[in-house]
């Protein structure tokens, strides 16, 4: 093999990698917040990924309508659990959140597929409709259950991923579809190509990773939702709602699907049910830092993008075997480290 | 004078087996009452219950609010404060942070103030602020769980074995800085297994046995009487006035 096509297969898989790191991360951080092990992350990908393509060929997506239909239902979770002692503000604070806001995002929506709108527009809108999804669907499916096992927690979430990806087959067909470029260009450095595409991947995975990193280091509600996960009752103590750590964590992971569906998808052409495989390769990498180290899980989405993008051009029937394969020795090496089987706190 | 914390018949139940029953106590207004009894007679179950941790059969008002209805989070931003046995801090977080989320529902201004008045309390807090909690010493920990439940400006703090397992240096520490604590305006309900420590700083007292409070009245009467001393606090007074 020569110098040249290893290049390109580094950067390929680093290009990838970076996608995977951020849906790692936003997996460890909701496990670690609220246990939940976030199948629908895969979800997430898409609805970002497809709304954008949606709406920049000028095509009205039906996830604006699902958020608003969620939204409501959130809405009613609301009353019913504060039906005892239910209050005008609190009313109002629910019905503004939960049906106002994505009414007008709604109306937004249906106003800009009308006329083509510009990508920044396309992003942003999609960025909201996909981060209302996953903050009610932690309302309606998680947050009741939010005291319950880590069995009945991955139960619920393998349910949630199942009804969007039948949803997803409603509001897009079984067509794929492609979306245009955030940054169109190129230049070349040596024997590579960089594409605009891929440099904005890259940035935006950067400065997600910082942005995290100074939102958990310096802010109050990062240091919360840290809290939360490293002592859930001493949070509790503190005051800080184990429910407000979750919806922030939802709204992270939702925002971080959202926003890497979108740079996947000038790339590469995404079907209602792409997100799955993506998330799930997230996932690995998740699992390889053991759902608990930041760093590890983000080392560990490069190693599986980089091993991806070898093995697809070896030996490409095999490559998401290969991938997951990756799981074995390490599942093997933990299990080796930490013979005992963790018993669940709370 | 209605009192800051009134329980009235709380029984607390796990499943079937009822570890606190009928029991009723009042903490008033800058006071230390404390709960004393042997290991296992429902003192830690009882104040969990108090918090809301715990699902309490009976009637609990703080600040002449009921509290059945209302969670953990809202009795922390009502005034009540728990440091519980096993401390619960943040321990892969420097002590500053823990302290700072101690102020989580108090306003951002506030809290740098309330920040400098645990550090004077606790000086050593200070000096190790940018330790993790997880790798200070036993009575360190302690002093920044109750640092972390000041920082929300608790109008009645509750303690629960505050010295267990700390050397007696630092448990007298900890007794020295609750009484500054009622000085200063916090009512503090004290759960203690070192009886005789804890009746020496408490005003009122309650002595509880399987579930149940056996006795209870004013500190000093509790501990100057050498019969419930042996009997139920296990310790023996060495001459016949010893307060």
């Amino acid at each position: 093999m020569n110098t040249t096509i290893m290049l390109f297969l580094v950067q390929d898989g680093i290009t990838n990698g970076a996608i995977y790191a951020l849906l790692g991360l936003a997996l460890v951080l909701v496990f670690a917040v609220t246990r939940v092990i976030l199948i629908p992350q895969g979800e997430f990908v898409t609805y970002g990924a497809l709304t954008y393509a949606s709406l920049a060929a000028g095509q009205m997506p039906g996830t604006a309508k699902l958020a608003l239909a969620l939204g409501i239902g959130a809405f009613v979770f609301d009353l019913f659990v504060a039906r005892k002692a239910l209050h005008g503000r609190l009313i109002v604070r629910s019905l503004v959140t939960n049906v106002v806001l994505p009414a007008i995002v709604l109306a937004l929506t249906i106003y800009f597929a009308a006329q083509k709108p510009p990508v920044a527009v396309c992003i942003a809108l999609s960025l909201v409709i996909v981060a209302m999804i996953g903050l009610y669907l932690y309302r309606i499916a998680f947050q009741p259950l939010a005291h319950t096992s880590v069995l009945v927690l991955l139960i619920a979430s393998v349910g949630v991923h199942l009804a969007l990806q039948g949803l997803g087959l409603l509001f897009f067909g079984a067509e794929g579809q492609r979306g245009p470029a955030v940054l169109s260009g190129a230049f070349t450095a040596g024997a590579l190509r960089f594409t605009g595409q891929s440099i904005t991947v890259y940035a935006i995975t950067i400065a997600f990773i910082v942005g995290l990193w100074l939102f958990f280091g310096l802010t109050l509600y990062g240091k919360a939702l840290r809290a939360t996960a490293v002592n859930r009752l001493g949070a509790r103590l503190a005051g800080i709602r184990t429910t407000l750590s979750g919806q922030i964590a939802f709204l992270l992971a939702s925002v971080i699907g959202a926003l890497s569906g979108i740079m996947i998808v000038p790339i590469t052409t995404l079907y209602y049910d792409s997100g799955f495989l993506i998330g799930l390769k997230g996932f690995v990498a998740a699992i390889i830092g053991g759902l608990v180290s930041y760093p590890l899980t983000a080392v560990a989405a490069l190693v599986v993008g980089i091993v991806e993008a070898f093995s697809s051009f070896y030996a490409s029937n095999y490559k998401e075997v290969i991938v997951f394969m990756l799981l074995i020795p390490v599942l093997l090496l933990r299990s080796l480290a930490a013979p005992a089987v963790e018993e669940e706190k709370d | 004078m209605s009192a800051l914390l009134s329980v009235a018949d709380a029984h607390v139940a796990y499943g079937k087996v009822e570890a606190v029953r009928s029991v009723s106590l009042e903490v008033g207004a800058n006071q230390i009452v404390t709960i004393v009894g042997a290991n296992g007679a429902g003192k830690t179950t009882l104040l969990s219950a108090i918090m809301g941790i715990l699902p309490l059969k009976g009637r609990v008002a703080f600040a002449g609010q009921d509290l059945s209805r209302l969670d953990i989070e809202d009795r922390v931003a009502m005034g009540l404060g728990l440091v519980p046995e096993h401390r619960e801090l943040f321990v892969t977080m420097n002590v500053e942070d823990n302290l700072e989320l101690g102020a989580f529902r108090i306003e951002r201004s506030k809290a740098k103030a309330s920040m400098e008045r645990v550090y004077t309390l606790f000086p050593r807090l200070k000096e190790r602020r940018k330790q993790l909690a997880g790798t200070l010493s036993g009575g360190e920990q302690q002093m920044l769980a109750m640092g972390r439940a000041l920082m929300g400006e608790p109008k009645l703090l509750m303690l629960d074995e505050p010295s267990l397992g700390l050397a007696p240096i630092i448990v007298a520490d900890i007794f020295r800085i609750v009484t500054e604590l009622r000085a200063g305006g916090v009512s503090v309900l004290l759960v203690e297994q070192n009886a005789q420590a804890a009746l020496k700083i408490a005003d009122q007292a309650y002595v509880m046995e399987l579930g149940e409070f056996v006795l209870s009245g004013k500190a000093s009467d509790i501990a100057a009487n050498e019969r419930v001393a042996a009997s139920y606090l296990g310790f023996q007074h060495e001459g016949a006035s010893v307060l």
